[in-house]
């Protein structure tokens, strides 16, 4: 039986980059990148790949990972939950993934853009602080 | 009173950013397997509209189906959806009871006629209008009431869609879905038992955004969730390929992850996404966890023979029946064995002798 | 009747249906052959009966002395179609536990790749039959209507079989409950066509090596 304490979460989980278990999912996923990464670097447009939607056998998303690697830059969002953003090796190239509050992963894209569109503030949030400010002010 | 507003007002009285409601939407989008950047269309089409009202009916149920949809306690980008609807009727989340909160649903009703969504699970009883009521009306009469000014009825969990375990041999209550009894109205059918909670969170939210229905299955079941079979995304597939089964719980093809058809899992006949979405935000689904599919969102699956047959086995008894066969064969050979020896000895006796006379 | 529910009746009162045929079918022709008797034979016998149609049996499986090229076609093909078949109906994993509901036991399969190799080298040798038929001027000439529907009937649970086996056609379900229906059809035909050769075959072969064994022909 396990001590009370114990978590499910406190459980570590190992996966480990397995290369022999590869289905060449991983070299079409970074052909997409390269070609969305060119049009980025020819007239601005922003792209984004949801990778819940692709298949990937047991060791290709850790592999992925290794590939793309951890640039400069690394944010992190609190809203409804945390959002982890990293830029990867690859500037240009951002790996965005959104969690709920109990920590599951809810959305999990790679977006090629100059600044992924969650980390922007929002207009409306502009707006709404706008007011705010101006109020703390007249007080 | 109903309130009205838009869902972008509700959201900032509520202090929700619309950072964070582009998150839900954009993990609204992943769930519809919708392209990525619609996220942004999705929040603001979402955001200027009035909130629909849903009137959610329990009819004989566990209640699984709301449990589902309702996990925790702290808002989840998943509870949002309460937030994106108008919930002015619901047995287990209401504040009122009584003829206080049938007021409210035929309020609702008034109000947002030809508009509003209703939301059934459980199934119905015709047996015996008895068998179910609400402040002494039946349910089935509570059904047809409400769908009346109904703009679409969405039939949430097995029991509702199909008649589920009440509906299950030999049926005491007369139990029916809401599709055998509605038939002038545009249902949508989440089965499984429960559905899992981001399914019935995807077809409000597309409901919401696209004022549709999604397309649907021939049993009226979302073609983006139910499209294909928990044997077509198994990550086991690979050893059903192979012919690596595991023969009972707990032995060593079991322990090294091995095919379960052979134990009676339903997964090639069961369409669901719990492969690929998976329970529990993706923690793990039955298959994952060492258990076959039930095949639960799949028509009449309680009757459909034993958890644990497998598929190609039958759900009967072919033994007795066979041995019972053979013997009847059996019986008829030698009462017809019997009858041809007495003609045979009659035709010889009757057999006269040829002579060279006749010849 | 829904999806789910045609299925509950191939795998529940269909196949009940089809096995009690099948079984009674075969036990009462077989049981029924015999106790027809035979003519009583006057003459003395000059040797054995069952030695020789035992052995009969064995050497009527293998003799192809002095056959012509049509001959040594259809016996390599028609070995090929049987064995085939059998090994396709009993070592395949799903089949294995179908027959170990049955019989309450049950033995390895063998891998799933060689069982379609199996299969498809079986159809293969029904499709150069069935050529073979339709070519063949003798053949033509004395083949029926039943010739081509014991050959339909045996044709069908392969083919829907490995369409079900390799995702080809219809979906799962529906794959199965039509590979399902096509072995109940063949199993109630088989008692009423010549597929009962099944078992016929050995005691024919029997009877023959008899009558010789009986005339002291050395077998």
């Amino acid at each position: 039986m396990s001590p009370p304490s114990n978590n499910l979460k406190d459980i570590p989980i190992y996966t480990q980059a397995e290369e022999a278990y590869s289905v060449g999912n991983i070299r079409a996923l970074l052909a997409e990148i390269a070609a969305r990464l060119e049009k980025l670097d020819e007239n601005g447009e922003t792209g984004m790949i949801d990778l819940n939607s692709l298949p990937f056998s047991p060791g290709e998303y850790e592999q992925l990972r290794q590939i793309l690697g951890q640039g400069e830059v690394s944010a992190r969002i609190e809203a409804i939950g945390p959002s982890e953003i990293i830029e990867t090796h690859y500037p240009g190239v951002w790996w965005v993934t959104h969690y709920n509050v109990e920590g599951d992963i809810v959305a999990d894209m790679i977006e090629i853009a100059r600044l992924p569109e969650i980390i922007k503030s929002q207009p409306e949030d502009v707006h709404a602080g706008l007011e705010r400010l101006k109020a703390q002010l007249n007080e | 009173m109903m309130d009205h507003e838009t869902l972008g007002e509700r959201l900032a009285q509520q202090g929700v950013s619309r950072r964070a409601f582009l998150k839900f939407c954009t993990a609204m989008a992943s769930l519809m397997a919708l392209p990525p950047g619609t996220a942004t269309a999705i929040a603001e089409a979402l955001i200027k509209a009035r909130r629909p009202s849903v009137i959610w009916l329990s009819f004989q149920e566990c209640t699984g189906c709301t449990e589902s949809l309702t996990r925790s306690y702290s808002p989840t980008l998943e509870s949002l959806i309460f937030d994106m609807i108008s919930l002015d009727y619901h047995h287990t989340l209401q504040a009122a009871s009584g003829t206080a909160a049938e007021a409210a649903r035929e309020t609702a009703m008034k109000e947002n006629y030809g508009k509003y969504l209703v939301v059934v699970d459980g199934s119905i009883p015709i047996g015996n209008p008895g068998y179910g009521a609400h402040g002494g009306v039946s349910f089935v009469d509570h059904l047809q009431q409400t769908v009346k000014g109904a703009a679409a009825i969405i039939a949430v969990g097995t029991c509702a869609a199909f008649g589920g375990i009440p509906n299950a041999k030999p049926n005491p209550t007369g139990a029916v879905s809401v599709s055998d009894l509605i038939k002038d109205k545009p249902i949508i059918n989440i089965s499984g038992c429960p559905p899992i909670p981001a399914v019935i969170t995807g077809v409000l939210a597309h409901y919401l955004t696209f004022g549709e229905l999604p397309e649907l299955d021939e049993l009226g079941r979302p073609k983006s969730f139910y499209g294909q079979t928990i044997h077509d995304r198994c990550y086991r597939r690979p050893f059903y390929d192979q012919g690596k089964f595991a023969k009972s719980f707990d032995d060593e093809g079991a322990r090294n992850g091995w095919c379960m058809f052979e134990l009676g899992c339903k997964g090639p006949t069961t369409h669901n996404a719990c492969a690929t979405t998976k329970w529990n935000g993706g923690t793990s689904f039955p298959i994952e966890s060492g258990h076959g599919c039930l095949g639960c969102s799949e028509p009449h699956f309680w009757d459909a023979g034993s958890f644990y047959t497998p598929l190609s086995a039958p759900t009967v008894n072919i033994a007795t029946i066979a041995a019972g066969a053979a013997v009847a064969g059996a019986g008829i050979a030698v009462a017809l064995g019997v009858a041809d020896r007495a003609k045979k000895r009659r035709a010889q006796q009757a057999h006269e002798k040829m002579t060279v006379k006749d010849l | 009747m829904d999806t789910q529910q045609l299925m509950d009746f191939v795998r529940g009162p269909g196949l009940q249906f089809a096995a009690a045929v099948f079984v009674l079918g075969m036990v009462y022709r077989m049981l029924h052959l015999i106790l027809l008797g035979r003519k009583k034979n006057l003459a003395e016998p000059r040797g054995g009966e069952w030695g020789p149609g035992l052995r009969t049996i064995w050497h009527r499986s293998i003799q192809s002395v002095g056959l012509t090229p049509r001959g040594h076609f259809i016996i390599i093909v028609g070995y090929v179609f049987h064995f085939g078949f059998l090994i396709t109906l009993l070592f395949l994993s799903q089949h294995i536990d179908l027959l170990r509901t049955l019989l309450r036991f049950g033995w390895p399969a063998l891998p799933p790749g060689l069982i379609t190799i199996a299969a498809i080298l079986t159809i293969g040798a029904m499709i150069a039959l069935l050529v073979h038929r339709f070519t063949d001027p003798v053949k033509r000439l004395i083949s029926d209507y039943q010739d081509y529907l014991t050959w339909t009937l045996t044709f069908l649970p392969l083919l829907t079989g490995i369409m079900l086996k390799q995702g080809i056609g219809l979906g799962y379900q529906q794959m199965l409950i039509v590979h399902i229906t096509t072995v109940e059809l063949l199993l109630i035909a088989i008692p009423f066509t010549k597929l009962a050769h099944m078992l016929t075959t050995f005691s024919a072969r029997w009877y023959n090596g008899a009558i010789a064994g009986y005339k002291g022909v050395k077998v």
